[in-house]
């Protein structure tokens, strides 16, 4: 149930794309989150500011880390999984020739 | 019904394991299930893997008690994954085996790194198994009436059985389920919170009368204070003498109907005010007397006094939004009742533990800052920066974690089973404010342990709620433990026995040495799960995570991202790291506490150490690295 067939990795022609792109993606989401533990730090009243729907920045910034990063993976596994065919279908159309 | 569903619950989890042992017959069908685990199976494997005792029952409890503060861990948490994903998932698949040592040891084939790793697998998983086993002991008191310790070594049992008979695979569909059932059984007591509204004298829906703490006023005669209100009688009071020699009265027990009870006193310029207090008082025969009264039952606190400015049968809100009720808790005319412990003292043959009220508003509980001090000293927001830090690099660090991208197919399946782990995983860390929340305002945290919060405050709906909740709970502790385990046992006998002393095992010796570890690690975690008792789930875990990041994630890094990073550079970043993060923590002021000696003591004034041994490992591997260049020759090509 649910089971796939093993197999070793075929030829990962993306590599080096999705390391740069995952380097990009992290970078940006360490940022947003460095700026979120600055204001904590730096000032915490600022939390209590009721932003949208009644919600403070606490909330609001605290549950947008968690859908952002949701909304980035989504992101990522998609320019990803269109690298990866994309890479592929040259690689094949190379071997063709 | 709650030992039922329980019991039915083990017996599922044991056939599910006894079936799966059919099929285990290689070393890699049991460390990694033969890598054939589908990418979504794996992504909710990963959410039970990580949502442990430490999110369900540790996160929800200091929610609880401390509001905002708590739901950090769940944003930490959560962020660890984009490092999981973005930088740690894909490379780790396409280098390792069996275990992360694989993967660091991949490019240079070094003892030292089969050595330095498998040890720093085995301490990670040491640091994470202890909250796990004080998890387990906790659960059984209230759900089966059983001791601590019992409960520890059935979990310490179950998980042997559950391991050592067939492994991963077995483990990782204890996980589906339990991930599952988690995220449906949390998601309905969320609807049922928000159902049930906000209201100040919460009372289970008619099941639990509330109990009203009381204040009236008192006055000082004779040296002792009074209470000036018809029906109360000054039986004793509890005082304690300042350095000059002063004597200030901190709490009165008065008599009223023949019942006993305690009250804080608060003096406020000339008036003196009697507050009343949560007491426990223990009987030298035994009998267990809770606010005057023999109950063997828990003492459950945490009430609103005033919702947005409104209070009594007014306030009542009935049905709330989900935006809706966060925005009442997190106005300032909202005051929470939240419960201290304020004193443990003998009076006669009696025991005596008092909580004493505080009362926090609403913006206050809602933002960092009750049990975080980022208003505090610069050496108290370091110490908050550093958890952050430490939360935010400890996931893809977790040799539990890691193992679990052996056991699909290609480097995209671990990918996508990542997102899975984030999407089901992120989901759950919103629910943990609505249920720590939950619990909160609804007269359900038990002072003397936060962390049956959750599983409290499904009772207080109905007991089938709570027999549920409380059962997967307990498999949460069981999945995590099993995962810890065989992480452990892989690093015993595959980086250890099998790599670095080449005890050329065959497959069969490798599956019958890895269920051995299994039991010897197993064993030990029952024992410290036992010597640990009463500690924090949560902040166990926030430790486990500082070492963890410490030790293991700058060799990860480097090794993927920088060509220069030599066999040696790996080798003295773990050991620095692991030596500098278990340390700090042992002279941290936290452990000083523990060690009974003062706070100020401490020569490392701060609880957290990855803010310091996460950069020194870093530093390390570098300094390393570039002084056995030459010497050396390999250096990473792994990327």
């Amino acid at each position: 149930m649910f089971h796939q067939p093993s197999r070793t990795s075929n030829s990962d022609y993306a590599v080096g794309y999705k390391s740069k792109l995952g380097i990009l993606m992290f970078i940006i989401y360490a940022v947003i989150y460095a700026g979120f533990v600055a204001v904590n730090v730096a000032k915490p009243t600022l939390m209590e500011k009721n932003i949208i729907f009644g919600l403070n920045l606490a909330v609001v910034y605290g549950f947008g880390l968690i859908i952002f990063a949701l909304i980035l993976a989504m992101i990522y596994n998609h320019l990803c999984t269109s690298q990866e065919r994309q890479q592929s279908e040259n690689a094949a159309k190379g071997g063709q020739e | 019904m709650a030992f039922i569903i329980f019991a039915s619950f083990v017996t599922f989890v044991l056939f599910l394991s006894f079936y799966f042992a059919k099929q285990t017959k290689s070393a890699s069908g049991f460390f990694t299930a033969g890598g054939q685990i589908h990418w979504f199976v794996n992504g909710v494997s990963f959410a039970g893997d990580y949502l442990s005792a430490a999110s369900f029952l540790g996160i929800c409890g200091m929610i609880a008690v401390v509001g905002y503060d708590g739901f950090l861990y769940s944003i930490g948490y959560l962020a660890g994954w984009v490092v999981a994903l973005f930088v740690v998932a894909e490379p780790m698949k396409r280098l390792g085996k069996y275990t992360f040592t694989d993967a660091l040891d991949s490019t240079f084939n070094s003892p030292g790194i089969q050595l330095a790793a498998g040890i720093s697998t085995l301490i990670v998983s040491v640091c994470y198994l202890i909250p796990q086993m004080v998890g387990a002991g906790v659960l059984v008191t209230p759900l089966l009436g059983l001791p601590h310790a019992v409960g520890v070594i059935m979990v310490g049992t179950i998980v042997i059985i559950i391991v050592a008979t067939a492994g991963m695979k077995s483990t990782t569909y204890v996980q589906f389920i339990k991930g599952a059932l988690l995220l449906i059984f949390s998601t309905i007591l969320v609807i049922a919170v928000c159902h049930r509204g906000l209201t100040t004298q919460p009372d289970h829906d008619g099941k639990k009368p509330y109990y009203d703490y009381r204040k009236i006023p008192g006055a000082q005669q004779d040296g002792r204070i009074e209470p000036v209100s018809a029906g109360f009688t000054f039986a004793a009071q509890q005082s304690h003498a300042t350095p000059q020699g002063e004597l200030v009265i901190d709490f009165v027990k008065l008599e009223e109907k023949g019942r006993f009870t305690w009250w804080q006193v608060s003096k406020n310029n000339e008036t003196i005010e009697l507050v009343e207090t949560a007491s426990e008082t223990i009987r030298g025969d035994g009998t267990r007397f809770i606010n005057g009264i023999e109950n063997n039952n828990e003492l459950q606190l945490g009430s609103l006094v005033q919702i947005a400015g409104k209070s009594g049968k007014e306030a009542n809100t009935g049905p709330v939004g989900i935006f809706k009720m966060l925005s009442l808790l997190s106005d300032k005319d909202t005051i929470v009742k939240r419960w201290k412990k304020a004193a443990v003292f003998s009076d006669g043959d009696h025991m005596i533990t008092l909580f004493a009220p505080i009362e926090t508003t609403g913006n206050k509980i809602m933002r960092p800052g009750l049990q975080f001090k980022v208003e505090g000293t610069i050496l108290q927001r370091l110490d908050f920066i550093s958890l952050m830090l430490a939360l935010f690099c400890g996931t893809a660090a977790l040799p539990h974690i890691l193992i679990r991208y052996y056991t699909v197919p290609s480097p995209a399946c671990a990918r996508k089973s990542t997102i899975v782990a984030i999407a089901t995983i992120g989901f759950f860390y919103i629910l943990t404010l609505y249920m720590g929340l939950g619990a909160m305002v609804n007269s359900v945290v038990n002072p003397f342990s936060d962390n049956m919060s959750a599983p409290l405050l499904a009772r207080s709906f109905n007991t089938f709620l709570f027999a549920i909740i409380s059962a997967i709970a307990f498999a949460t502790v069981l999945g995590t433990v099993s995962g810890l385990i065989i992480a452990a046992s892989g690093a015993v006998a595959h980086d250890l026995l099998d790599r670095f002393y080449n005890l050329e095992f065959n497959e069969r010796q490798k599956v019958i040495i890895g269920k051995a570890a299994a039991f010897t690690v197993g064993l030990i975690a029952i024992i410290l799960g036992i010597v640990f008792q009463g500690m924090n789930v949560s902040y166990l875990v926030g430790w486990a995570f500082a070492v963890a990041a410490s030790a293991n994630l700058p060799a990860i890094i480097m090794l993927l991202f920088w060509k220069k990073t030599t066999a040696a550079g790996i080798i003295a970043s773990i050991t620095v790291g692991i030596i500098a993060a278990v340390g700090l923590i042992l002279i941290s002021p936290d452990m000083f506490e523990r060690y009974g000696l003062l706070r100020s003591q401490a020569p490392f004034q701060l609880n957290q150490p990855g803010i310091i041994s996460i950069p020194l490992s870093f530093i390390t591997l570098v300094i390393a690295s570039l002084l056995t260049q030459k010497k050396n020759g390999q250096v990473a090509t792994a990327k």
